[in-house]
C-alpha cells in the first residue's frame, strides 16, 4: 500500500525576510515512518511545523505553496488550522505536560476542552491512549498525580498519549528524544513501531542511527533545501547526493 | 608580608568587613521602624480590643463602648466590589499585554499602567466622586468600590502580565497542536498555569486596597450604622479609624488604635498567607 497521505509541492516558508524552506517537494506514505534529518537550522523543524500549520503561529512567519493532506491543500482558505491540528498531532522536543493538570487530565485535555464531557468515554480514551503510548502500566495507579511528577521519559510518553487521545491520523514528532536518556529513547522508538500500524509518523531527528532504526523513508535537509529523499535503506547505504553521503558519514554537520 | 598574604589582601578583607557591616546596619535601619510600629500598634490597641469591638457599631458621643463591626463588614463589601471591577479587567488586560502587547499599543498601555500604579490614590477618589457621587447625588459603597478597583487595577494587570510571560511558549504550542482554539488555550492552559502567581498578585492588591483611606473619604463616606445597600454610604475600617483618631475623646482615640491593630493584623495575615500558600508552578 503506497498511498500518499501528505504531499508537499513547491513548499516555501519564511521567518520574516529570511527564507527557511525552499521549494520542498516530498511526500509521506500512509502507515509509514518518515524521518527528516539534517544539521541544526536546516529547516527540518520548520517543515513539519508547516504540516499542522504551527509554523504560522510564530509572529512574522509565513508559508506558501501546496501541502496536500490526502486530497486537500491544507493551505487553502477553506481549511481551519484548529480542525486540521486535531487530525495531525504533534509532540515537541521538550516534554510539555500541562503543569496544573493530573496525568489523567493531561491526556483528557484535548477531548475535554473540545467539549467531550461523558466520563466513561473520557476514561476509555485516556486508558486507550496511555496504553498506545506504552505508559499505562506505569501510571494506572496514579492517574490523579500531577503530570509533571513523572520522569522525563514518562512525561514525553504522556505527551504522546495526549496527542493520541484526539485520534489524529498523522503524528509529527519534533526531535522527541533529544531531551531523553537512551533507555527512554528506546521506549519511544519501540512505540513508533507499534503506532505506525494505524498512524502515519513523521519524525525530525538529529540522531542518524535513530532515523536508520525507526524510519521507512528518510529525507535529508540542508540549508532549507531538500537534498535527498528515499527509502531509509537506500539513503544510508547508497545515497545519490555527495552531500548526503558526507553528512551521514559524519564529515560535516 | 605575613604567612604569604600581601598587604593588599588584608586591606581588601577589612574593606569587605566594613562593607558587610554597613549593609547589615542599613537593613536594620529599614526594619526597625516596621517593628517599632507594629509593637506600638499592639501596645496601644490591644487594651481596647474586646468582643464588643467586633460585634457593635460605633455609639454616639457620650455613651461608652461601641466597636467597628459595621466598618469591618463594610471594608469587606467595598473591597469585594473593587475585586469585581478590577479582577476581570486586570487579568484580561494583563493577558493581552503579555500575549499581544508587543507593539506600540502595548508599549503605551504598559506605560499607562505603570503611571497608574504610582498615582496618588486620592485622585482615584475624586474620579469616583465625579462619576458616581455627583451623578447619584449621594455617597455610596459602589463609588468606594470603584475607587478601590482603580487602586487595585495596575497591580493585578502587572502581575498577570509577568506571570503569563513566564508560561513557556512550548506549553502554548502543545495546547494549540491538540487542535484547541486559541481562546481556550489562553484560558484553560495559559491562565490556569499562571493562576497561582496571579492569585498572589490579587491578594496583595486586596491587602493594599483594604488599607486605603483617601479614595473612600468622599466616595463610600462613612456610616455609624449597619448598611448593606450598595447605593448608600457605607462604613469602612480606615475611614472609621480616621474619624475615631481625629476626635477629641480619649475612648475614641483608643478605638482608633484597636481598629489599626485589627486592620494591620488582617493585612499581615493576608500577606503571610499568600507567601505560604502561593507555590510556584514548575514548567516541564
Amino acid at each position: 500500500m503506497d498511498e500518499k497521505i501528505i504531499e508537499a509541492i513547491d513548499l516555501n516558508a519564511w521567518f520574516g525576510e529570511k527564507q527557511a524552506l525552499q521549494n520542498i517537494n516530498m511526500y509521506m506514505q500512509k502507515n509509514m515512518v518518515t524521518a527528516i534529518i539534517g544539521p541544526s537550522g536546516c529547516g527540518k523543524s520548520t517543515f513539519i511545523r508547516c504540516i499542522n500549520r504551527m509554523h504560522e503561529t510564530i509572529p512574522g512567519a509565513k508559508a506558501s505553496g501546496t501541502l496536500l493532506f490526502k486530497t486537500q491543500n491544507i493551505y487553502s482558505r477553506k481549511i481551519d488550522p484548529v480542525i486540521l491540528r486535531r487530525q495531525i498531532g504533534m509532540v515537541f522536543q521538550k516534554p510539555t505536560p500541562f503543569p496544573t493538570m493530573s496525568i489523567f487530565d493531561n491526556v483528557a485535555a484535548g477531548l475535554r476542552l473540545n467539549g467531550e464531557n461523558n466520563k466513561q468515554r473520557l476514561c476509555d480514551a485516556v486508558e486507550k491512549s496511555l496504553q498506545e503510548a506504552a505508559l499505562w502500566n506505569e501510571v494506572k495507579d496514579m492517574l490523579q498525580k500531577p503530570g509533571v511528577s513523572l520522569s522525563g521519559g514518562q512525561q514525553q510518553r504522556l505527551c504522546v498519549a495526549r496527542a493520541l487521545a484526539v485520534k489524529p491520523e498523522i503524528l509529527l514528532l519534533d526531535e522527541p528524544c533529544s531531551a531523553l536518556d537512551p533507555i527512554s529513547t528506546g521506549k519511544i522508538e519501540e512505540l513508533l513501531h507499534e503506532l505506525k500500524k494505524h498512524l502515519t509518523i513523521v519524525i525530525v531527528t538529529h540522531n542518524m542511527q535513530q532515523a536508520a532504526r525507526v524510519a521507512d523513508f528518510t529525507s535529508f535537509f540542508l540549508l532549507g533545501e531538500l537534498v535527498e529523499f528515499g527509502k531509509t535503506k537506500k539513503i544510508f547505504t547508497a545515497p545519490t547526493d555527495t552531500r548526503t553521503e558526507q553528512y551521514i558519514t559524519g564529515r560535516f554537520g | 608580608m605575613e604567612n604569604g598574604q600581601p598587604r593588599s589582601f588584608k586591606i581588601r578583607k577589612i574593606k569587605e568587613k566594613v562593607f558587610l557591616a554597613a549593609t547589615m546596619l542599613a537593613t536594620l535601619a529599614a526594619i526597625v521602624p516596621l517593628f517599632s510600629l507594629l509593637t506600638y500598634v499592639v501596645i496601644k490597641g490591644i487594651s481596647s480590643i474586646n468582643l464588643d469591638f467586633f460585634l457593635h457599631c460605633p455609639v454616639p458621643v457620650g455613651e461608652s463602648g461601641g466597636g467597628m463591626a459595621n466598618a469591618m463588614v463594610g471594608t469587606f463589601i467595598i473591597v469585594s466590589i473593587g475585586c469585581l471591577f478590577s479582577i476581570p479587567i486586570g487579568v484580561l488586560g494583563g493577558l493581552w499585554l503579555a500575549e499581544w502587547g508587543k507593539g506600540k499599543r502595548g508599549f503605551y498601555i504598559r506605560y499607562a499602567v505603570d503611571v497608574m500604579a504610582g498615582f496618588p490614590t486620592i485622585v482615584f477618589g475624586i474620579f469616583a466622586y465625579m462619576l458616581f457621587v455627583l451623578t447619584m447625588k449621594r455617597f455610596s459603597a459602589i463609588a468606594g468600590g470603584f475607587a478601590l478597583a482603580l487602586v487595585m487595577l495596575p497591580y493585578i494587570t502587572k502581575t498577570t502580565e509577568e506571570m503569563v510571560r513566564m508560561v513557556p511558549r512550548s506549553l502554548k504550542e502543545s495546547a494549540l497542536a491538540l487542535g484547541l482554539p486559541e481562546w481556550k488555550v489562553m484560558i484553560f492552559v495559559v491562565l490556569r498555569s499562571a493562576w497561582s502567581g496571579i492569585f498572589t498578585g490579587i491578594m496583595l492588591a486586596v491587602a493594599r486596597a483594604a488599607g486605603e483611606t483617601a479614595p473612600l473619604l468622599f466616595t463610600a463616606f462613612n456610616n455609624m450604622y449597619w448598611n448593606f445597600r450598595l447605593d448608600q454610604p457605607m462604613a469602612s475600617m480606615t475611614v472609621q479609624i480616621y474619624n475615631y483618631a481625629i476626635s477629641p475623646f480619649e475612648e475614641w482615640n483608643n478605638l482608633a488604635w484597636a481598629g489599626s491593630l485589627t486592620l494591620v493584623s488582617i493585612i499581615l495575615f493576608i500577606t503571610l498567607f499568600v507567601r505560604k500558600f502561593s507555590r510556584r508552578v514548575t514548567y516541564g
